[in-house]
């Protein structure tokens, strides 16, 4: 995966949840490190953000976004670069599941009181089978990082719940697309890393027009 | 791979997230009625006592046991076997459980290496697994020696017979693993050791995948919502690999 590019002026325009992402950011980032000081796990906490910056809603809308993206890729782009084999297999049924996961978060934003961001559009710098896989590696391990870091900022237990059954899916696909192009299994090692919305922001954000 | 069992998407998610708000209001009184009989020590000493009374008085599956996360975890805490739940609660108790499950797929995976019966790739594959649950093991015993006392290492006993009885019960126990960690994720106090969890419970979930690959499985087996299980289907299920 790229050095995040974190002064990438077209991010700026992206919008989470009505707030500009400017502000977004700048939320999270007063928070970060508020909660998570020197503990015994604090090299793999480190980066997770805390709470009191966003609401769960803004959270699972935030979810909401990267589903849509994953959505959008396994079944639209999957199909345009004419996927074949083990490849076409599995991003077909990814697919359908970051489908589902659409789907639940958006039950889950409205039974909180919350309205669930539209889809945004998207722009995918793939054209082959072999860069539509490495971007679907980097795509799930981008999700994996991001539900890590921010389930620890849920309030609502039910939707951690749901948020870790969701993120181990995530993990299981982006293993699975190592295997099937010999890839890392486990990027980061023994411990995933957690990322902020902000890290999440910089990876993702490029692949949304505007 | 293109067959999902049970795929009961919505209805699925609905049922995990009203259950767990069900089993959380039932523990949140468990742990008043708790607090008011047993130390909060003694959660982690018992934990073995656990594991034994846990084999003797339900006959869980060990196959299905992750698969079946979804059906009996209400009922456990009101059963004759809540003297021993209630002594298990608790982010020491949590990580204690973690630390027998991780001290276990360390020992699974060291006995693997040794018996010769992987080669090349998914040998190297087995040696990083195997690895990375030692560095649970370390991370897991720093964490629960900040909350008190950490778990005594169990001795594991583990049937390697050929390469592929090994793949497949490298795949149930990472499976197991992962659905354990989920099990307890909403039942952790501490935002730390939640963060911790996570950061496990992924890399058991990567683990589970690649295993299920290797044994011609679906990487995906619970669909798009992956199925928690509780500590108590959980021990039951590793009871008889533990000596």
């Amino acid at each position: 995966m790229n050095e995040p590019d974190l002064s990438n002026p077209e991010l700026a325009e992206v919008e989470v949840h009505g707030m500009s992402r400017a502000s977004f950011i700048l939320k999270g980032a007063l928070a970060t490190g508020a909660v998570y000081g020197a503990t015994a796990v604090a090299p793999f906490v480190s980066n997770a953000f805390a709470a009191s910056a966003t609401t769960d809603v803004d959270i699972l809308n935030f979810a909401l976004t990267l589903e849509y993206l994953e959505t959008n890729f396994y079944q639209v782009k999957g199909k345009s670069v004419h996927l074949s084999g083990e490849a076409k297999t599995l991003a077909t049924s990814f697919g359908d599941e970051e489908a589902q996961h659409v789907a639940a978060l958006t039950k889950a934003i409205k039974s909180s009181g919350g309205k669930p961001v539209a889809m945004p559009k998207f722009a995918f710098p793939v054209t082959n089978q072999a860069s539509f896989l490495k971007l679907a590696y980097t795509l799930e391990n981008v999700g994996v990082g991001a539900y890590n870091g921010a389930g620890p900022s849920l309030t609502s237990k039910a939707l951690l719940a749901a948020a870790g059954s969701i993120v181990q899916v995530e993990a299981r696909h982006a293993a699975s697309i190592a295997v099937l192009t010999g890839s890392k299994i486990t990027p980061n090692g023994a411990f995933d890393k957690p990322l902020t919305m902000k890290q999440v922001l910089a990876a993702a954000g490029p692949l949304i027009k505007k | 791979m293109t067959d999902h069992p049970g795929n009961a998407d919505e209805p699925a998610t609905t049922g995990v997230v009203e259950r767990l708000a069900r089993d959380d209001l039932e523990r949140k009184r468990f742990l008043t009625m708790v607090g008011k009989r047993v130390g909060a020590g003694a959660a982690a000493t018992s934990l073995a006592a656990f594991i034994a009374a846990c084999g003797s008085s339900s006959k869980s599956s060990t196959t299905s046991s992750a698969t079946a996360a979804g059906s009996g975890s209400t009922s456990s805490a009101t059963t004759s076997s809540s003297t021993a739940t209630a002594a298990s609660t608790g982010d020491l108790a949590i990580v204690n459980y973690a630390l027998t499950l991780e001290y276990l797929e360390s020992q699974f995976y060291a006995k693997v290496i040794k018996s010769g019966l992987f080669k090349g790739a998914t040998l190297s594959t087995i040696k990083t697994f195997g690895a990375e649950e030692d560095q649970h093991v370390q991370a897991l015993k720093k964490v629960a020696m900040s909350l008190g006392k950490p778990a005594a290492k169990p001795t594991g006993k583990f049937p390697v017979k050929s390469a592929t009885q090994v793949a497949t019960l490298a795949a149930t126990v990472e499976n197991l693993g992962a659905a354990a960690y989920l099990g307890q994720a909403p039942l952790i106090q501490s935002k730390e050791v939640l963060a911790a969890a996570l950061s496990i419970h992924s890399i058991e979930a990567r683990h589970a995948a690649t295993l299920n690959l290797l044994t011609k499985m679906n990487p995906t087996p619970n669909g798009a919502f992956a199925k928690p299980a509780t500590m108590q289907q959980v021990l039951a299920a590793v009871k008889p690999f533990i000596a």
